[in-house]
């Protein structure tokens, strides 16, 4: 009697909690995805004209991703065996400065590898005579490899820095030579590690966007540039479905192998770090060498935008006879100014202020979807077990195809600018709940049956207990939130309007655009949101919760 | 008055408790003493009302608690694992139930200093509870449930995180404390020394139901079972057929009983043979001694028949030995 009354009143406080992300889920993800699929699987759409297209898109998808992965791998194991192993000065520093780029929107990455090599960069200004241009195609991948590298370096060195030192030794005691040692021992070891960051690293890869297409522009066509192309710009809304069908089932099958192999094989839990300061001349000039590489291709991009944005190094549109070459604020002052003829109807610092206004509603919207699930979530039962993979799906799905899902489906209403911050939630909100729902697990039971006990009704005990504690997680989450939706591109791109430009958005839209100014307001823009990130990242690793030990 | 009705309790088709009923008097400390599993936790926590019983119900001074939520109960709680709010320090934790009843700042600060005082901890006011070692938080989590001047005190086997010495030391504490405020409370345990050294009254569980029940003293002189004799550790406990009136026949040899029951001749009972020497007693242990134990004022000395006497001067392993001790006869 009283144990199923109470039963049902669980279960209705369950549902009640689910219902405002599901809901919003229902609306703005799985309806829209379901008019992309029946546009897809139409008599219409799956002609042979269309099929090839998409085949020989993914072709060269895959053909990039593959190619991607392998150069990441090129400078990402050595590095990882590099941090793994030994110890030096400003190890730390480097370290964290590999794991900057993945976490900087793509298109800062973009502009920073364009202000350093790209036409009007500063390596062809300081070296006009070398015939040294990298190709589009060469920029695009060392940008994925700068973007990526950290997962390698993470991933792997973690799993070699946990390897048991006295494996190698035995080895080395029953004849084997160094050559042998890895061959034989610890490249098997590492074997799990190597497939999941490589697959993690592919899957990035073979969805990248806003790098290809503003490193590359259309010509180099992947499966997310060909649905731009195809929503915007040469309008095929069916082929553009089909395409983005393609993508999802191929960021389904990729995902579903990568967490096959991490369920598989767990990482050891208890890394004794066996660091050395190099000693031999071999390991010297490697530790050097590699400290020397790392620091000049993660550093120079990221100093070269701002650099970039400060310096005249060429004429601007219109300009004649004297131009000004060196210091100069002029791009920073030109944002404020609203130009007839210029890209926007608006002064471009306006493009600033959409992006914060955008940010703020999605961080507000992110939190009230995310705290009902990540408090389901964090006493799962048959019920979470079910909805967890289901609210993680727009994870898998890429940006450009939520903005497509958007127009096919509400596409009386892109005028609108609320539609922005409801695309950003969707893909903030995943990252939302899984920072949430740990730190509420985290919270023993007891503490509330303590504040119960002590004569806190159910609405003090969350208002005096789990809200406290939850601050650095719920701070950790809306700067999540925050910095997701500053850089969001590619289903911004899509469903923006043009008189409320996100600063991604401008950026792309100065890049395309003739001239100088032009460039160097590109130039401003990329660093300013590459400000605002970083603030965001520093915000977010300070509120991490200590992982051991405080409660 | 705390009264505890019939209270049946199953989960996932197991049943935890079975027809519990007792009461705790004004002023009264009540242990409930059993193994892991035997279902205490379950019982305090329903009458804290963190958990629904299938069937029985709580009262306090005849009210009957089962539709009051535990907020609203005005019982102090103290878990094993202290349970102090992390975000708090010593002093915010300690007013945080004075916070929930809405009391004045002042007199709050009034019940926190007179609460700390009372657990020894003036002076801890200002510090982080995550720095305190884990004697001083429980005492930090007994001034929270003191605080309150709750209408009854619960205690989850409160000390049972701590080692010996600081345990006998709060122990003590404890047992003026609640001397002191006259607080009725029920401690939950499963140290048989804690429960002897606090309770006015001992309930002893086992597989959810009460065995025993009574004042320590009576308890200890009348088991009145088995398992109960056992757990306390209160002799040799062994298994003798009734061969004649108050004549019982064991494979240590036959002894002479009392039993409170009549029992039928061939019927099974167990003994209690006590290990304490009794010069008097008409029942003797006999066996080869194989092994001796020094214990402070006595030797345990066990037999090669596997029963244990305790004896003032050593023999020698191998002597053979004859002790008088007093033999009951169990329920």
């Amino acid at each position: 009697m009283g144990n199923s009354a109470l039963s049902v009143s669980l279960w209705l406080k369950r549902i009640l909690l689910w219902v405002p992300p599901l809901s919003f889920l229902a609306i703005l993800f799985f309806f829209p995805l379901s008019k992309i699929l029946a546009l897809t699987f139409d008599f219409q759409t799956l002609t042979a004209d269309n099929l090839q297209l998409a085949f020989r898109v993914l072709r060269f998808t895959l053909y990039q991703a593959v190619l991607s992965t392998l150069l990441t791998l090129l400078l990402g194991l050595p590095s990882a065996y590099l941090f793994a192993r030994f110890d030096f000065r400003g190890k730390s520093f480097l370290r964290a400065l590999t794991a900057v780029p993945f976490m900087l929107p793509t298109v800062v990455v973009a502009s920073s590898f364009n202000a350093i090599w790209g036409g009007r960069g500063l390596f062809s200004f300081f070296f006009p005579s070398f015939n040294l241009h990298p190709s589009a195609f060469t920029l695009i991948l060392l940008a994925h490899v700068f973007y990526n590298a950290t997962i390698v370096i993470r991933v792997v060195g973690n799993a070699l820095s946990s390897l048991d030192p006295k494996l190698e030794a035995a080895a080395r005691s029953l004849g084997a030579d160094s050559f042998r040692v890895w061959w034989n021992v610890i490249l098997p070891l590492l074997r799990p590690s190597l497939l999941a960051s490589s697959l993690l690293v592919f899957l990035f890869d073979f969805t990248s966007f806003g790098v290809i297409l503003l490193l590359g522009g259309s010509q180099f066509s992947t499966l997310e540039v060909e649905i731009y192309l195809r929503v915007l710009k040469l309008p095929n809304l069916s082929l553009a479905a089909l395409l983005s069908v393609i993508q999802l089932l191929c960021t389904l099958l990729f995902s579903l192998l990568y967490t096959r192999l991490v369920t598989r094989n767990p990482q050891q839990l208890n890394p004794r770090p066996v660091l050395l300061s190099p000693k031999t001349f071999k390991q010297r000039v490697f530790v050097s060498l590699f400290c020397l590489l790392l620091s000049t291709f993660f550093l120079a991009p990221l100093s070269a935008l701002p650099f970039r944005s400060l310096f005249r190094l060429e004429a601007d549109r219109g300009q004649r006879g004297e131009v000004q070459y060196g210091f100069t604020t002029d791009y920073y002052t030109e944002l404020f100014v609203n130009r007839r003829g210029s890209v926007f109807y608006v002064p471009p610092i306006q493009a600033t202020a959409n992006s914060l206004t955008y940010a703020g509603a999605t961080v507000i919207l992110s939190l009230l979807l995310g705290f009902p699930a990540a408090f389901a979530l964090a006493r799962p039962t048959r019920l979470e077990k079910v909805l967890d993979p289901l609210i993680m799906l727009p994870l898998g799905s890429s940006a450009v195809m939520l903005g497509l899902g958007f127009i096919i489906t509400y596409g009386q209403w892109l005028t609108s600018p609320l539609l922005v911050p409801f695309a950003h939630t969707l893909v903030a909100l995943p990252f939302v709940i899984r920072v949430l729902q740990p730190a509420i697990a985290s919270i023993p039971e007891r503490l509330r049956q303590a504040a119960a006990a002590l004569g806190a009704s159910p609405f003090e005990v969350w208002k005096t207990i789990d809200l406290p504690i939850l601050r650095r997680a719920t701070l950790s989450a809306a700067t999540f939130a925050f910095t997701i939706s500053l850089g969001e591109f590619g289903a911004t791109l899509l469903i923006s309007r043009p008189e409320y430009p996100t600063i991604p958005v401008a950026i792309e839209r100065f890049l395309s655009q003739p001239g100088g100014l032009n460039y160097g307001q590109a130039m401003a823009m990329a660093t300013i949101l590459m400000s605002l990130t970083l603030v965001g990242i520093l915000l977010i690793e300070k509120f991490r919760l200590p992982k051991s030990g405080e409660f | 008055m705390l009264e505890v009705h019939r209270i049946f309790k199953t989960y996932e088709g197991k049943l935890l408790l079975e027809d519990i009923s007792f009461k705790v008097d004004t002023g009264e400390t009540v242990c409930l003493l059993g193994a892991s599993g035997s279902g205490k936790s379950t019982l305090l926590r329903i009458i804290a009302g963190l958990e629904e019983s299938d069937a029985g119900f709580v009262s306090f001074n005849g009210m009957d608690l089962t539709s009051t939520p535990p907020h609203l109960r005005d019982f102090g709680l103290v878990f094993q694992d202290y349970a102090l709010f992390p975000h708090l320090n010593v002093n915010e934790n300690v007013a945080f139930g004075l916070k929930m009843r809405r009391l004045p700042q002042t007199e709050i600060a009034r019940r926190v200093a007179s609460s700390l005082e009372l657990v020894n901890l003036t002076g801890f006011g200002t510090r982080k509870v995550t720095d305190l070692s884990g004697g001083e938080q429980q005492r930090v989590a007994l001034a929270r449930a003191l605080a309150i001047q709750p209408r009854l005190l619960m205690f989850d086997e409160p000390l049972g995180a701590l080692d010996r010495t600081l345990r006998e030391g709060l122990l003590n504490e404890l047992r003026t404390i609640l001397h002191h405020t006259q607080i009725p409370a029920i401690y939950v345990t499963h140290d048989q020394e804690e429960a002897f050294t606090l309770a006015d009254r001992i309930l002893i569980l086992h597989d959810g139901a009460i065995l025993r029940e009574g004042t320590p003293a009576g308890v200890w002189s009348n088991p009145g079972s088995a398992y109960v004799a056992k757990f306390l550790g209160l002799g040799n406990v062994f298994e003798g057929v009734v061969s004649d009136e108050r004549k019982v026949e064991t494979r240590y040899g036959d002894f002479t009983v009392q039993c409170t029951h009549k029992h039928s001749k061939g019927e099974k009972v167990h003994l209690l043979a006590r290990p304490l020497p009794a010069e008097s007693e008409a029942n003797v242990l006999q066996g080869v001694v194989s092994d001796i134990i020094f214990q402070q004022e006595r030797f345990k000395v066990t037999l090669d028949t596997g029963l244990y006497v305790y004896i003032d001067d050593a023999p020698k392993v191998g002597e053979s030995i004859l002790a008088r001790v007093k033999v009951e006869c169990l329920g």
